[in-house]
Protein backbone atom coordinates (compact mmCIF):
# COMPACT_ATOMS: atom_id res chain seq x y z
CA UNK A 1 0.00 0.00 0.00
CA UNK A 2 1.37 3.56 -0.79
CA UNK A 3 2.04 5.37 1.95
CA UNK A 4 -0.06 8.94 2.48
CA UNK A 5 0.99 11.37 4.34
CA UNK A 6 -1.22 15.00 4.87
CA UNK A 7 0.68 17.95 6.80
CA UNK A 8 -0.10 22.02 7.28
CA UNK A 9 2.79 22.78 4.73
CA UNK A 10 4.90 21.06 2.17
CA UNK A 11 8.39 22.80 0.78
CA UNK A 12 9.82 21.43 -1.64
CA UNK A 13 13.78 21.81 -1.61
CA UNK A 14 16.70 22.15 1.55
CA UNK A 15 18.68 24.37 0.75
CA UNK A 16 18.79 28.43 2.49
CA UNK A 17 15.04 28.79 1.06
CA UNK A 18 13.36 25.95 1.60
CA UNK A 19 15.35 25.78 5.66
CA UNK A 20 14.33 29.25 6.44
CA UNK A 21 10.45 28.30 5.24
CA UNK A 22 10.10 25.31 7.06
CA UNK A 23 11.22 26.41 10.02
CA UNK A 24 9.12 29.74 9.66
CA UNK A 25 6.23 27.66 9.10
CA UNK A 26 6.81 25.36 12.17
CA UNK A 27 7.46 27.95 14.58
CA UNK A 28 4.45 29.90 13.24
CA UNK A 29 2.58 26.31 14.33
CA UNK A 30 2.19 24.32 11.20
CA UNK A 31 2.69 21.05 10.51
CA UNK A 32 6.05 20.80 8.33
CA UNK A 33 7.36 18.48 5.87
CA UNK A 34 10.45 19.52 3.69
CA UNK A 35 11.00 17.51 1.00
CA UNK A 36 14.54 17.27 -0.32
CA UNK A 37 15.99 15.43 -3.17
CA UNK A 38 19.15 15.01 -1.95
CA UNK A 39 21.03 12.98 0.95
CA UNK A 40 21.85 15.75 2.73
CA UNK A 41 20.21 19.13 3.48
CA UNK A 42 22.05 22.52 2.39
CA UNK A 43 21.20 22.59 -1.02
CA UNK A 44 23.72 24.24 -3.14
CA UNK A 45 25.56 25.55 0.10
CA UNK A 46 27.14 22.36 0.62
CA UNK A 47 29.56 22.60 -1.86
CA UNK A 48 30.55 26.03 -1.27
CA UNK A 49 33.15 25.64 0.77
CA UNK A 50 34.42 29.51 0.32
CA UNK A 51 33.22 31.89 3.16
CA UNK A 52 31.67 35.10 2.72
CA UNK A 53 28.17 33.44 4.08
CA UNK A 54 26.16 35.38 6.93
CA UNK A 55 27.04 38.40 7.44
CA UNK A 56 23.97 40.14 7.19
CA UNK A 57 22.28 36.98 8.54
CA UNK A 58 24.37 36.23 11.42
CA UNK A 59 26.95 38.88 11.60
CA UNK A 60 29.55 36.51 10.90
CA UNK A 61 31.58 35.52 8.02
CA UNK A 62 30.75 31.68 7.50
CA UNK A 63 31.49 29.36 4.93
CA UNK A 64 28.65 27.58 3.26
CA UNK A 65 28.34 24.26 4.97
CA UNK A 66 28.79 25.98 7.95
CA UNK A 67 25.42 28.34 7.23
CA UNK A 68 23.91 25.03 5.63
CA UNK A 69 24.28 23.13 8.70
CA UNK A 70 22.84 26.18 11.23
CA UNK A 71 19.89 26.20 9.13
CA UNK A 72 19.37 22.49 9.00
CA UNK A 73 20.02 22.18 12.71
CA UNK A 74 17.60 25.04 13.34
CA UNK A 75 14.58 23.65 10.90
CA UNK A 76 14.71 20.16 12.86
CA UNK A 77 15.02 22.13 16.42
CA UNK A 78 12.00 23.98 15.40
CA UNK A 79 10.20 20.51 14.38
CA UNK A 80 10.38 20.46 10.54
CA UNK A 81 10.11 16.59 9.54
CA UNK A 82 12.90 16.22 6.85
CA UNK A 83 12.95 13.64 4.13
CA UNK A 84 15.91 13.18 2.32
CA UNK A 85 16.69 11.82 -0.68
CA UNK A 86 13.10 12.35 -1.52
CA UNK A 87 11.54 13.73 -5.04
CA UNK A 88 8.22 14.78 -6.36
CA UNK A 89 7.16 13.45 -9.09
CA UNK A 90 3.81 15.01 -9.80
CA UNK A 91 2.10 18.01 -7.79
CA UNK A 92 -1.76 18.86 -8.46
CA UNK A 93 -4.55 20.94 -6.76
CA UNK A 94 -6.84 18.91 -5.09
CA UNK A 95 -8.62 18.39 -1.24
CA UNK A 96 -8.01 21.59 0.06
CA UNK A 97 -4.60 22.02 -1.16
CA UNK A 98 -1.92 20.11 -2.94
CA UNK A 99 -1.07 16.54 -3.77
CA UNK A 100 2.17 15.17 -4.38
CA UNK A 101 3.74 12.11 -5.63
CA UNK A 102 6.94 11.39 -4.52
CA UNK A 103 9.60 8.95 -4.54
CA UNK A 104 12.00 8.35 -1.64
CA UNK A 105 14.59 5.84 -2.90
CA UNK A 106 12.47 3.90 -5.07
CA UNK A 107 9.24 4.01 -2.78
CA UNK A 108 6.66 5.97 -3.74
CA UNK A 109 4.46 7.70 -1.22
CA UNK A 110 1.76 10.81 -1.48
CA UNK A 111 1.47 13.76 0.51
CA UNK A 112 -1.72 16.15 1.14
CA UNK A 113 -0.70 19.92 2.09
CA UNK A 114 -2.92 22.54 2.33
CA UNK A 115 -0.12 25.16 1.60
CA UNK A 116 2.89 24.00 -0.67
CA UNK A 117 6.20 26.37 -0.46
CA UNK A 118 8.07 26.08 -4.04
CA UNK A 119 12.11 26.65 -2.93
CA UNK A 120 13.33 25.10 -5.82
CA UNK A 121 16.26 26.97 -6.33
CA UNK A 122 18.14 27.84 -9.84
CA UNK A 123 20.10 25.95 -12.08
CA UNK A 124 22.98 26.62 -14.25
CA UNK A 125 22.71 27.71 -17.78
CA UNK A 126 25.08 25.14 -19.85
CA UNK A 127 26.99 25.02 -23.14
CA UNK A 128 23.79 24.24 -25.00
CA UNK A 129 22.57 27.61 -23.63
CA UNK A 130 25.65 29.93 -25.50
CA UNK A 131 26.30 30.42 -28.71
CA UNK A 132 30.25 28.90 -29.23
CA UNK A 133 31.34 27.35 -32.34
CA UNK A 134 32.62 23.70 -32.48
CA UNK A 135 32.28 20.21 -30.97
CA UNK A 136 31.55 19.57 -27.54
CA UNK A 137 34.09 17.12 -26.53
CA UNK A 138 35.15 16.36 -22.92
CA UNK A 139 36.18 19.38 -20.67
CA UNK A 140 33.34 21.90 -21.08
CA UNK A 141 31.57 22.19 -17.87
CA UNK A 142 29.27 24.69 -15.54
CA UNK A 143 30.92 26.64 -12.67
CA UNK A 144 28.84 24.52 -10.26
CA UNK A 145 29.71 21.68 -11.78
CA UNK A 146 33.39 22.12 -11.46
CA UNK A 147 32.69 23.31 -7.74
CA UNK A 148 30.64 20.31 -7.27
CA UNK A 149 33.63 17.92 -8.40
CA UNK A 150 36.91 20.12 -6.63
CA UNK A 151 35.15 20.18 -3.20
CA UNK A 152 32.28 17.17 -3.06
CA UNK A 153 33.96 14.47 -4.87
CA UNK A 154 37.72 15.32 -4.86
CA UNK A 155 38.54 14.99 -8.55
CA UNK A 156 40.19 17.81 -10.75
CA UNK A 157 38.43 19.22 -13.73
CA UNK A 158 41.95 19.49 -15.88
CA UNK A 159 45.26 21.15 -15.81
CA UNK A 160 45.06 24.17 -17.74
CA UNK A 161 41.22 26.22 -17.49
CA UNK A 162 39.68 28.93 -19.37
CA UNK A 163 36.56 30.48 -17.58
CA UNK A 164 33.66 32.37 -19.81
CA UNK A 165 31.83 34.42 -17.85
CA UNK A 166 32.27 36.37 -14.67
CA UNK A 167 29.55 35.65 -12.46
CA UNK A 168 30.13 34.77 -9.19
CA UNK A 169 30.44 30.85 -9.15
CA UNK A 170 33.23 31.39 -12.14
CA UNK A 171 35.21 33.73 -9.94
CA UNK A 172 34.73 31.27 -6.83
CA UNK A 173 35.96 28.40 -8.49
CA UNK A 174 38.84 30.45 -10.65
CA UNK A 175 40.50 30.64 -6.90
CA UNK A 176 39.42 26.96 -6.13
CA UNK A 177 40.95 25.70 -8.99
CA UNK A 178 44.42 27.51 -8.45
CA UNK A 179 44.75 26.98 -5.04
CA UNK A 180 44.02 22.94 -6.34
CA UNK A 181 47.17 23.32 -8.48
CA UNK A 182 45.42 24.06 -11.70
CA UNK A 183 46.51 27.13 -14.12
CA UNK A 184 43.56 29.43 -14.59
CA UNK A 185 44.66 31.06 -17.77
CA UNK A 186 41.62 33.83 -17.66
CA UNK A 187 38.33 34.49 -17.32
CA UNK A 188 36.54 35.98 -20.46
CA UNK A 189 33.94 38.02 -19.99
CA UNK A 190 31.18 39.41 -23.38
CA UNK A 191 29.89 42.40 -21.13
CA UNK A 192 32.15 45.50 -20.39
CA UNK A 193 31.99 45.11 -16.75
CA UNK A 194 32.23 41.61 -14.57
CA UNK A 195 29.08 39.74 -13.93
CA UNK A 196 30.04 38.79 -10.32
CA UNK A 197 30.32 40.91 -6.96
CA UNK A 198 33.22 43.13 -7.00
CA UNK A 199 34.68 42.00 -4.04
CA UNK A 200 35.19 38.55 -5.88
CA UNK A 201 37.02 40.49 -8.63
CA UNK A 202 39.10 41.05 -5.82
CA UNK A 203 39.74 38.83 -3.79
CA UNK A 204 39.15 35.66 -6.21
CA UNK A 205 40.94 37.11 -9.34
CA UNK A 206 43.64 39.81 -8.23
CA UNK A 207 44.32 38.20 -5.45
CA UNK A 208 45.96 35.21 -7.75
CA UNK A 209 47.14 37.34 -10.52
CA UNK A 210 44.25 35.65 -13.23
CA UNK A 211 43.19 37.92 -15.82
CA UNK A 212 39.96 38.84 -16.35
CA UNK A 213 39.29 39.69 -19.81
CA UNK A 214 36.22 42.29 -20.53
CA UNK A 215 34.41 42.69 -23.93
CA UNK A 216 35.81 39.54 -24.91
CA UNK A 217 34.20 36.03 -25.55
CA UNK A 218 35.01 32.36 -26.42
CA UNK A 219 33.84 32.13 -30.22
CA UNK A 220 34.86 28.21 -30.87
CA UNK A 221 36.01 25.55 -28.75
CA UNK A 222 38.60 23.37 -30.88
CA UNK A 223 39.88 19.60 -29.48
CA UNK A 224 37.42 15.70 -30.55
CA UNK A 225 37.47 13.57 -27.33
CA UNK A 226 38.88 15.96 -25.27
CA UNK A 227 39.27 19.94 -25.22
CA UNK A 228 42.57 21.29 -26.51
CA UNK A 229 41.54 24.94 -26.86
CA UNK A 230 39.59 27.47 -27.14
CA UNK A 231 39.39 30.51 -29.55
CA UNK A 232 38.64 34.15 -28.40
CA UNK A 233 37.90 37.19 -29.89
CA UNK A 234 36.73 41.01 -28.47
CA UNK A 235 32.94 42.48 -28.87
CA UNK A 236 31.46 44.86 -30.17
CA UNK A 237 29.34 47.03 -27.58
CA UNK A 238 26.39 44.62 -29.28
CA UNK A 239 28.53 41.63 -28.21
CA UNK A 240 29.46 40.86 -32.08
CA UNK A 241 32.81 39.36 -32.51
CA UNK A 242 35.30 41.86 -33.95
CA UNK A 243 37.29 40.26 -37.51
CA UNK A 244 40.69 40.36 -36.50
CA UNK A 245 40.79 40.41 -33.04
CA UNK A 246 40.54 36.38 -32.35
CA UNK A 247 43.66 34.35 -31.04
CA UNK A 248 44.07 30.55 -30.10
CA UNK A 249 44.24 29.54 -26.32
CA UNK A 250 45.39 26.13 -25.49
CA UNK A 251 43.30 24.86 -22.45
CA UNK A 252 42.22 21.25 -21.61
CA UNK A 253 39.03 23.27 -20.01
CA UNK A 254 36.55 25.18 -19.94
CA UNK A 255 34.09 26.39 -17.44
CA UNK A 256 31.49 28.39 -17.79
CA UNK A 257 29.80 30.34 -15.52
CA UNK A 258 27.84 32.50 -18.03
CA UNK A 259 23.97 32.70 -15.53
CA UNK A 260 21.32 30.89 -13.45
CA UNK A 261 18.11 30.26 -14.08
CA UNK A 262 15.17 29.23 -11.87
CA UNK A 263 13.98 26.03 -11.48
CA UNK A 264 10.29 25.87 -11.70
CA UNK A 265 9.39 22.52 -13.46
CA UNK A 266 6.81 21.82 -10.37
CA UNK A 267 5.56 25.41 -10.22
CA UNK A 268 4.81 25.69 -14.40
CA UNK A 269 2.98 21.98 -13.65
CA UNK A 270 0.68 23.94 -11.49
CA UNK A 271 -0.26 25.99 -14.28
CA UNK A 272 1.83 29.02 -12.89
CA UNK A 273 2.93 31.91 -15.59
CA UNK A 274 6.45 33.08 -14.75
CA UNK A 275 8.24 36.46 -14.93
CA UNK A 276 9.88 36.48 -18.40
CA UNK A 277 12.55 38.61 -16.55
CA UNK A 278 13.29 37.16 -13.26
CA UNK A 279 12.00 34.13 -14.93
CA UNK A 280 10.30 33.14 -11.37
CA UNK A 281 6.29 32.95 -10.67
CA UNK A 282 5.01 36.48 -9.69
CA UNK A 283 3.94 36.72 -5.87
CA UNK A 284 2.94 39.55 -3.38
CA UNK A 285 5.34 40.66 -0.31
CA UNK A 286 4.81 37.63 1.24
CA UNK A 287 5.76 35.07 -1.48
CA UNK A 288 2.37 34.14 -2.39
CA UNK A 289 1.40 33.27 -5.80
CA UNK A 290 -2.28 34.82 -7.08
CA UNK A 291 -2.77 30.86 -6.27
CA UNK A 292 -4.20 30.28 -3.16
CA UNK A 293 -1.41 28.77 -0.84
CA UNK A 294 0.81 28.54 -2.99
CA UNK A 295 4.67 30.39 -2.37
CA UNK A 296 7.55 30.57 -3.41
CA UNK A 297 11.26 31.98 -2.29
CA UNK A 298 14.71 32.14 -2.56
CA UNK A 299 16.44 31.42 -5.78
CA UNK A 300 13.09 29.74 -7.61
CA UNK A 301 11.41 33.10 -7.62
CA UNK A 302 14.78 35.50 -8.98
CA UNK A 303 18.33 34.80 -8.80
CA UNK A 304 19.79 36.53 -5.99
CA UNK A 305 23.67 37.24 -5.36
CA UNK A 306 23.28 36.29 -1.16
CA UNK A 307 22.62 33.03 0.29
CA UNK A 308 21.40 35.77 3.28
CA UNK A 309 18.56 37.13 1.43
CA UNK A 310 17.42 33.56 0.21
CA UNK A 311 17.18 33.04 3.62
CA UNK A 312 15.15 35.77 4.41
CA UNK A 313 12.39 35.67 1.84
CA UNK A 314 12.30 32.18 2.46
CA UNK A 315 11.60 33.08 6.30
CA UNK A 316 9.05 35.13 4.86
CA UNK A 317 7.27 32.65 2.16
CA UNK A 318 7.05 30.51 5.30
CA UNK A 319 5.72 32.63 8.20
CA UNK A 320 2.73 33.40 5.24
CA UNK A 321 2.25 29.61 4.24
CA UNK A 322 1.82 28.75 8.17
CA UNK A 323 -0.62 31.52 8.51
CA UNK A 324 -2.62 30.49 4.96
CA UNK A 325 -2.88 26.62 6.05
CA UNK A 326 -3.96 27.20 9.50
CA UNK A 327 -6.64 29.87 8.19
CA UNK A 328 -4.99 32.97 10.26
CA UNK A 329 -6.37 36.28 9.36
CA UNK A 330 -4.00 38.35 11.04
CA UNK A 331 -1.39 40.94 9.50
CA UNK A 332 0.79 38.14 7.98
CA UNK A 333 -2.24 36.43 6.83
CA UNK A 334 -1.98 35.65 3.12
CA UNK A 335 -5.73 35.43 4.00
CA UNK A 336 -7.89 32.52 3.05
CA UNK A 337 -10.92 34.64 1.30
CA UNK A 338 -10.61 36.29 -1.92
CA UNK A 339 -8.72 39.46 -1.95
CA UNK A 340 -10.97 41.80 -1.13
CA UNK A 341 -9.05 44.94 -2.80
CA UNK A 342 -7.10 43.81 -6.16
CA UNK A 343 -3.31 43.47 -5.55
CA UNK A 344 -1.06 46.62 -5.83
CA UNK A 345 1.34 46.07 -9.13
CA UNK A 346 4.70 46.96 -8.38
CA UNK A 347 6.46 47.92 -11.47
CA UNK A 348 10.23 48.07 -12.64
CA UNK A 349 10.34 51.52 -14.22
CA UNK A 350 13.19 53.45 -15.90
CA UNK A 351 16.40 52.27 -15.09
CA UNK A 352 15.19 48.90 -13.37
CA UNK A 353 15.45 45.64 -14.48
CA UNK A 354 13.18 44.07 -12.27
CA UNK A 355 11.74 44.33 -8.37
CA UNK A 356 10.73 41.32 -6.75
CA UNK A 357 8.15 41.03 -5.37
CA UNK A 358 5.67 42.18 -8.48
CA UNK A 359 2.81 43.43 -6.50
CA UNK A 360 1.70 43.82 -2.69
CA UNK A 361 -1.06 42.74 -1.21
CA UNK A 362 -3.14 45.72 0.06
CA UNK A 363 -4.97 43.83 2.57
CA UNK A 364 -2.24 43.58 5.22
CA UNK A 365 -0.33 46.59 6.71
CA UNK A 366 3.33 46.69 8.04
CA UNK A 367 6.34 47.04 6.02
CA UNK A 368 7.35 45.19 2.82
CA UNK A 369 10.56 44.23 1.63
CA UNK A 370 11.29 44.78 -2.08
CA UNK A 371 14.30 43.33 -4.08
CA UNK A 372 15.61 45.05 -7.58
CA UNK A 373 18.37 45.45 -9.65
CA UNK A 374 19.52 48.04 -12.00
CA UNK A 375 19.69 47.63 -15.62
CA UNK A 376 23.26 49.34 -16.19
CA UNK A 377 25.60 50.81 -13.73
CA UNK A 378 25.99 53.89 -11.83
CA UNK A 379 29.29 54.09 -10.90
CA UNK A 380 28.79 58.11 -9.83
CA UNK A 381 25.77 57.21 -7.60
CA UNK A 382 22.30 57.30 -8.30
CA UNK A 383 18.83 57.62 -6.66
CA UNK A 384 15.70 55.30 -6.48
CA UNK A 385 12.35 56.86 -6.58
CA UNK A 386 9.32 54.75 -5.22
CA UNK A 387 6.11 56.24 -7.31
CA UNK A 388 2.38 55.26 -6.43
CA UNK A 389 -0.25 56.50 -9.85
CA UNK A 390 -3.67 56.28 -9.50
CA UNK A 391 -6.67 57.91 -10.11
CA UNK A 392 -7.02 62.23 -10.41
CA UNK A 393 -4.43 63.82 -8.63
CA UNK A 394 -1.80 61.44 -8.09
CA UNK A 395 -1.22 61.36 -11.66
CA UNK A 396 -0.55 65.19 -11.46
CA UNK A 397 3.18 64.74 -11.43
CA UNK A 398 3.58 61.66 -12.84
CA UNK A 399 2.79 59.81 -9.69
CA UNK A 400 3.34 60.66 -5.91
CA UNK A 401 6.76 60.10 -4.40
CA UNK A 402 6.53 57.64 -1.57
CA UNK A 403 9.89 56.86 -0.75
CA UNK A 404 13.25 57.78 -2.40
CA UNK A 405 16.91 56.27 -1.49
CA UNK A 406 20.34 57.51 -2.67
CA UNK A 407 23.07 54.48 -3.19
CA UNK A 408 26.61 55.30 -4.10
CA UNK A 409 26.51 53.30 -6.70
CA UNK A 410 24.41 50.38 -8.49
CA UNK A 411 25.25 47.72 -10.60
CA UNK A 412 23.20 44.79 -12.50
CA UNK A 413 25.13 42.03 -10.46
CA UNK A 414 24.41 43.45 -6.82
CA UNK A 415 20.93 43.24 -5.56
CA UNK A 416 19.30 45.80 -4.16
CA UNK A 417 17.13 45.91 -1.20
CA UNK A 418 15.22 48.35 0.50
CA UNK A 419 11.77 47.95 3.30
CA UNK A 420 8.72 50.23 2.25
CA UNK A 421 6.52 51.13 4.89
CA UNK A 422 2.69 50.42 3.08
CA UNK A 423 1.28 53.09 5.16
CA UNK A 424 2.74 55.61 2.90
CA UNK A 425 0.81 53.94 -0.07
CA UNK A 426 -2.22 56.53 -0.57
CA UNK A 427 -5.44 54.61 -0.36
CA UNK A 428 -6.19 55.45 -4.10
CA UNK A 429 -3.43 53.89 -5.51
CA UNK A 430 -3.70 51.55 -8.77
CA UNK A 431 -0.12 50.67 -9.07
CA UNK A 432 3.81 51.48 -7.51
CA UNK A 433 6.63 51.91 -9.68
CA UNK A 434 10.61 51.75 -8.99
CA UNK A 435 12.69 54.42 -11.26
CA UNK A 436 16.69 55.37 -10.66
CA UNK A 437 17.70 58.56 -11.16
CA UNK A 438 21.42 58.53 -12.49
CA UNK A 439 23.80 61.12 -12.02
CA UNK A 440 25.79 60.22 -15.03
CA UNK A 441 24.65 59.83 -18.65
CA UNK A 442 24.38 56.07 -19.68
CA UNK A 443 27.27 54.68 -20.98
CA UNK A 444 27.35 53.01 -24.69
CA UNK A 445 27.18 49.59 -23.71
CA UNK B 1 52.15 48.80 -2.11
CA UNK B 2 52.71 52.13 -3.61
CA UNK B 3 52.18 55.53 -1.68
CA UNK B 4 48.25 55.26 -2.89
CA UNK B 5 46.43 52.35 -4.27
CA UNK B 6 42.35 51.82 -5.05
CA UNK B 7 40.56 48.65 -4.28
CA UNK B 8 37.38 47.26 -3.37
CA UNK B 9 36.88 46.16 0.37
CA UNK B 10 36.07 42.59 0.57
CA UNK B 11 34.93 42.39 4.43
CA UNK B 12 30.83 42.60 3.09
CA UNK B 13 29.01 42.20 -0.12
CA UNK B 14 28.59 45.81 -0.29
CA UNK B 15 31.95 46.36 -1.91
CA UNK B 16 33.21 49.69 -0.98
CA UNK B 17 35.48 51.48 -3.37
CA UNK B 18 38.33 51.45 -1.21
CA UNK B 19 41.03 54.67 -1.50
CA UNK B 20 44.50 54.35 1.03
CA UNK B 21 46.87 56.33 0.78
CA UNK B 22 50.29 56.57 2.84
CA UNK B 23 52.02 59.86 3.64
CA UNK B 24 54.43 60.84 6.22
CA UNK B 25 54.62 57.57 7.85
CA UNK B 26 50.80 57.10 8.23
CA UNK B 27 48.13 55.22 6.21
CA UNK B 28 44.56 56.83 5.45
CA UNK B 29 41.68 54.95 4.07
CA UNK B 30 38.79 56.91 2.20
CA UNK B 31 35.51 55.53 0.91
CA UNK B 32 34.65 52.74 3.27
CA UNK B 33 31.02 52.57 4.68
CA UNK B 34 31.78 51.29 8.44
CA UNK B 35 34.64 50.82 10.51
CA UNK B 36 35.79 47.75 9.29
CA UNK B 37 36.33 48.70 5.75
CA UNK B 38 38.52 51.15 7.66
CA UNK B 39 40.64 48.63 9.15
CA UNK B 40 40.98 46.15 6.29
CA UNK B 41 42.08 49.09 4.38
CA UNK B 42 44.57 49.63 6.44
CA UNK B 43 45.60 46.24 6.86
CA UNK B 44 45.48 45.52 3.20
CA UNK B 45 48.02 48.41 2.69
CA UNK B 46 50.29 47.13 5.27
CA UNK B 47 49.91 43.43 5.38
CA UNK B 48 47.42 41.63 3.38
CA UNK B 49 45.54 38.39 4.77
CA UNK B 50 43.00 36.17 3.87
CA UNK B 51 41.19 33.54 5.32
CA UNK B 52 41.93 29.60 3.61
CA UNK B 53 39.24 27.46 2.43
CA UNK B 54 39.80 24.65 0.96
CA UNK B 55 38.78 20.83 1.48
CA UNK B 56 40.98 17.89 2.60
CA UNK B 57 40.91 14.30 1.01
CA UNK B 58 39.09 11.40 4.01
CA UNK B 59 39.07 7.67 3.86
CA UNK B 60 35.14 7.72 3.26
CA UNK B 61 33.87 6.92 0.18
CA UNK B 62 30.01 8.65 1.10
CA UNK B 63 31.84 11.83 1.42
CA UNK B 64 35.41 12.36 0.11
CA UNK B 65 36.06 15.68 1.22
CA UNK B 66 36.01 17.36 3.94
CA UNK B 67 35.57 21.30 3.74
CA UNK B 68 37.90 23.27 6.04
CA UNK B 69 39.48 26.92 6.83
CA UNK B 70 41.72 28.43 8.76
CA UNK B 71 40.64 29.52 12.10
CA UNK B 72 42.02 32.79 11.47
CA UNK B 73 43.41 35.29 8.28
CA UNK B 74 47.18 34.39 7.37
CA UNK B 75 49.10 36.21 4.97
CA UNK B 76 47.94 36.85 1.06
CA UNK B 77 51.06 35.64 0.26
CA UNK B 78 51.48 32.66 1.98
CA UNK B 79 47.91 30.88 0.80
CA UNK B 80 49.20 29.00 -2.19
CA UNK B 81 51.52 27.57 -0.25
CA UNK B 82 48.98 27.06 2.63
CA UNK B 83 46.76 25.21 0.20
CA UNK B 84 49.44 22.81 -1.29
CA UNK B 85 50.08 21.48 2.30
CA UNK B 86 46.86 20.24 2.57
CA UNK B 87 47.54 17.70 -0.34
CA UNK B 88 48.58 14.93 2.10
CA UNK B 89 46.12 14.74 4.86
CA UNK B 90 43.32 12.64 5.01
CA UNK B 91 41.20 12.40 7.56
CA UNK B 92 40.10 8.77 8.98
CA UNK B 93 37.81 9.90 11.99
CA UNK B 94 34.17 10.90 11.23
CA UNK B 95 34.97 14.87 12.48
CA UNK B 96 32.49 16.83 13.34
CA UNK B 97 32.25 20.90 12.39
CA UNK B 98 34.83 22.81 14.17
CA UNK B 99 37.31 20.52 15.18
CA UNK B 100 40.87 20.87 14.60
CA UNK B 101 42.69 19.02 11.32
CA UNK B 102 45.94 20.90 11.79
CA UNK B 103 46.94 22.48 14.74
CA UNK B 104 49.87 25.09 13.33
CA UNK B 105 49.14 25.54 9.57
CA UNK B 106 52.43 25.84 7.70
CA UNK B 107 54.04 27.48 10.97
CA UNK B 108 51.42 30.67 10.46
CA UNK B 109 50.19 30.57 13.83
CA UNK B 110 46.66 29.34 12.24
CA UNK B 111 44.72 26.12 12.86
CA UNK B 112 43.07 24.56 9.70
CA UNK B 113 39.53 23.15 11.47
CA UNK B 114 36.44 21.26 9.91
CA UNK B 115 33.69 23.50 8.59
CA UNK B 116 31.21 20.44 7.59
CA UNK B 117 31.05 17.53 9.80
CA UNK B 118 31.45 14.20 8.31
CA UNK B 119 28.37 12.31 10.20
Amino acid sequence: MIESLERDVAVLGGGPAGLAAARAAAIGGASVILVEREDRLGGILKQCVHDGFGLERFGERLTGPEYAVREAASALAAGVEARTGSFVSAAARGRGGFELRCLARGRAYELGARALVLATGCRERTDRQVLIQGERPAGILTAGLAQYMVNVQGLRPGRRVVILGSGDIGLIMARRLTLEGSEVEGVYEIKGESSGLSRNVRQCLEDFGIPLHLSTTVTAVHGSGRVRGVTVAAVDPRGSPIRGSSREVACDTLVLSVGLIPENEVAVSLGLELDPVTRGPRVDQHGACLEGGLFCCGNALHVNDLADYVSESGEVAGRAAAAWALGAQGPLGASRSPARREPLPVKAGSGVLYAVPQRLDPATAGRATIYFRPNATSRAGARLVVRAAGPGALDAAGGAEILAKSYRALRPPEMERFELDLARVPAGAASISLEIERKEPYDAG
Amino acid sequence: MPDNASFVCVVCPRGCPLEVSRADGGVSVRGQACARGEAYGRAEATDPRRTLTSTVATAFADRPRLPVKSDREIPRARLLEAARSLDGILVSTRVRLGETIVGDLCGLGASLVATDSLE
